[in-house]
């Protein structure tokens, strides 16, 4: 594996009808890392994975991922190799298996049965298996989510705000499985959060970003303890309105 | 009175007496029908997906006003644009398709397409609009993407396909002027029922009615079976 | 306040009700036609000196000959003006209609594609040319819809020996009125029966077409059995619900001298011919 950063974004902006969203000096995910990005809403999280997931392009600046330039025919190969969990989880109206099988069949594989089985017992669905998707509660709608986008083995998941309507034991099952998963495999994690506490608990590096700009980006020990910059602390504190 | 006592009889003796005659109309309307229903969904249906999924694009705001008037064109109007297009002075006159069944179901498909493109469009926008965006984020390509929206928009393609077949085979005044109703050649059940009718042969007429109201039934029965059965369980 | 609301719609409806319903409200005549009549422009240059002579209203129902019979036997309309002699006869003689009165006459012509493929331009003859358009199965197209024009092409093959209706390639069965005929004929190049007076009315939009048989006048018209007369017949009082105090005068204007004079004139500025031939017994009589 070389060491070159699996994300390496340069004077990036994004612009919508005239308003500046994001704007980013620079910014690298390293390879194998679980990045956190916190910040208030607008702050432009959410742009950035789409970004990061080749959904739209930057109005400017470069991003390269794994040393390659992205532009608009960035092969079918590489982008696959980044997926995304929304906040909803989008879910086929189809059963939970029909789901996980949903990635690998876009590409023309068919999911091992006990790959899949495999999966499901993981995340607690294998009585849920030949569900609608349309039945499950909201905290059993995600874990599929989840499921289905790492039965494609990505080499990147992002994360926007997967657990925000959650109870706590759906939240810690997630959490663990997206650690648990980053350990085994080395699979980049970025993981948009309103919850600073769930950054804390699981990611090695976190961001701050407010109104499309990168305030500071650090070891989350440090961000959170000896935060450079006076927004920072502000935040981590609590004092920030949003 | 006696004339609907008449006219159901009627359709019950000719349903039954195998009428060479009326089964070649029958066949013919089905035919035609079915054609051109055929093509207006595979000329719509990916077109309605895209549409639906593009969102906002330049010339959107134009364009699907366009396509939601196209779904209330007059029959005839669209009767008069093709007889136009293939009359001897018309652009396609070389074509000689002028009475014949292809016109008609030229002319139908143009009827029908708005309608599937229409009601397509409306059913894959009605989904969450992040859907889109997480499939593509699993990795699918446009049209591995149009084609689960599809899927996923099944109520909304049924409700397309009956809407388009129900507004063709019940339509007339098209198939009228671009088939001429020549008989044994382009006469299917609605010019007939008019025929019947301006000859003052009310009840066979209604026979011919019955006759058209049960085979869109049977259609209708075909096509709710198939959505029940695609149905998630 | 409320009161005085209600009394003032009840009292508003009553006015209302009596304004329509009063004295002066017209008396309806139903009138089942055949499209060549409405089509000409006649009734509408005519009725207005009916309407006003009588206080009446005349609903005209523009229908194929077939159906305006029909119209006539189930009591559906008060008066009927068709040309279908036999079948006029037959409709008197069931005792749908009280008496047929001789109205108007024109004449049918053959017409057909310019290049003439059948060779019958200038035959004296419709049967004649019906013979040889047979013969080289030439593309005739039919009204086929049981109308009056229907109804004579029929007595042509008839007249010509050979079977009428038939199903054969070459002869097209529209089932479709006669500008619709003509229309089709125009474009596929087949030769059709239409009374002159459509022709004359459409012969700008049909540049296809010519006149074969019948020549360009009603004068000109050699053959009879192209002569296409009219008849009224007020419907028969026992249907029920028959205006036929109404039916009759409206029979006895219409082949009065004064308004037969006026069907001579109509079309003469148009055409520089009329349309329509006053034939009443009260015309030829003066």
């Amino acid at each position: 594996m070389s060491n070159q950063p699996i994300f390496a974004l340069n004077q990036v902006k994004k612009v919508y009808d005239g308003r500046t969203v994001l704007n980013l000096a620079e910014l690298t995910v390293h390879r194998g890392e679980i990045l956190a990005l916190v910040g208030p809403s607008g702050a432009g999280k959410s742009t950035l994975l789409r970004l990061l997931n080749f959904l739209e392009p930057a109005s400017r600046g470069t991003v390269r991922f794994d040393g390659e330039m992205v532009t608009a025919d960035l092969d079918l190969a590489q982008r696959r190799r980044v997926t995304t969990v929304f906040q909803r989880p989008l879910l086929l109206q189809r059963s939970v298996r029909a789901n996980l099988r949903y990635g690998p069949g876009l590409r023309g594989q068919k999911l091992p049965p006990a790959v899949e089985d495999e999966w499901l017992e993981r995340l607690g669905l294998m009585p849920l298996a030949d569900q609608a998707a349309p039945k499950l509660s909201a905290g059993e709608a995600q874990r599929v989510a989840l499921a289905r986008a790492l039965v494609t083995q990505p080499d990147v998941l992002l994360l926007d705000e997967p657990t925000a309507n959650l109870d706590p034991s759906n939240v810690r099952i997630i959490e663990s499985i997206i650690e648990a998963e980053n350990q085994r495999s080395g699979m980049t994690v970025v993981l948009v959060t309103h919850n600073i506490f769930q950054a804390r608990r699981i990611a090695h590096r976190t961001a701050l970003l407010w109104a499309g700009e990168l305030i500071e980006v650090a070891e989350t020990e440090q961000f959170f303890n000896r935060p450079v910059r006076e927004e920072t602390a502000a935040f981590v504190r609590g004092d920030t309105v949003y | 009175m006696q004339t609907l006592l008449d006219a159901f009889l009627n359709a019950f003796q000719l349903l039954t007496s195998g009428d060479p005659e009326l089964l070649a109309i029958v066949g013919l309307t089905l035919r035609v029908t079915g054609i051109a229903l055929l093509l207006a969904l595979l000329l719509g249906l990916p077109v309605g997906a895209l549409l639906g999924l593009m969102g906002r694009f330049p010339g959107g705001g134009c364009v699907i006003p366009l396509i939601y008037t196209g779904m209330g064109l007059p029959p005839v109007v669209v009767g008069l644009f093709v007889y136009l297009l293939l009359s001897n002075q018309g652009p396609l006159g070389e074509l000689d398709w002028l009475f014949t069944p292809s016109a008609m179901v030229l002319a139908q498909m143009i009827i029908a397409w708005p309608l599937v493109v229409g009601l397509t469009l409306t059913a894959v926008q009605s989904h969450d609009p992040l859907l889109p965006l997480q499939l593509r984020s699993l990795g699918a390509t446009r049209w591995q993407l149009a084609r689960t929206m599809l899927l996923e928009s099944k109520l909304g393609v049924f409700a397309a396909i009956v809407a388009a077949f129900g507004s063709i085979i019940s339509e007339v005044g098209a198939v009228m002027l671009v088939g001429g109703n020549i008989r044994g050649e382009t006469r299917v059940l609605t010019t007939a029922i008019v025929l019947e009718t301006r000859k003052g042969q009310f009840a066979l007429a209604i026979a011919l009615g019955i006759i058209l109201l049960l085979l869109s039934l049977l259609a209708n029965l075909a096509l709710y079976r198939l959505q029940q059965r695609g149905a998630p369980r | 306040m409320l009161k005085k609301f209600w009394w003032g719609l009840v009292v508003g409806t009553a006015v209302l009700l009596l304004a329509a319903c009063g004295p002066d409200e017209p008396e309806v005549l139903r009138l089942a036609t055949t499209t060549s009549t409405e089509d000409s422009g006649l009734l509408e240059v005519i009725l207005p000196d009916f309407e006003e002579q009588y206080n009446a209203q005349v609903d005209v129902v523009a229908v194929g000959t077939g159906a305006a019979i029909q119209l006539g036997e189930a009591g559906d309309a008060d008066v009927i003006l068709v040309h279908a002699r036999s079948r006029e006869d037959a409709f008197v003689a069931d005792g749908h209609g009280t008496e047929r009165w001789d109205v108007m006459y024109n004449d049918f012509i053959l017409v057909g594609p310019a290049d003439d493929p059948a060779g019958v331009q200038g035959m004296a003859l419709a049967a004649d040319a019906l013979a040889a358009i047979a013969e080289s199965e030439s593309t005739f197209a039919s009204r086929g819809d049981d109308s009056g024009t229907h109804s004579k092409e029929r007595s042509l093959w008839e007249a010509a020996g050979l079977p009428t209706d038939p199903e054969v390639d070459w002869y097209k069965s529209l089932g479709q009125g006669m500008g619709d005929t003509l229309r089709f004929a125009d474009e596929s190049g087949a030769y059709t029966i239409t009374d002159r007076g459509t022709f004359l009315s459409q012969q700008d939009s049909l540049p296809n077409l010519a006149i074969m048989v019948g020549g360009n006048s009603i004068d000109e018209n050699g053959d009879l059995s192209l002569y296409n007369p009219y008849g009224v017949i007020p419907v028969n009082p026992d249907k029920g619900d028959i205006n036929n105090e109404l039916a009759n005068s409206f029979a006895e204007w219409l082949t009065s001298v004064d308004v037969q004079a006026m069907i001579a004139e109509y079309g003469i500025d148009t055409y520089g011919q009329p349309l329509f031939y006053p034939d009443s017994q009260a015309w030829r009589d003066q």
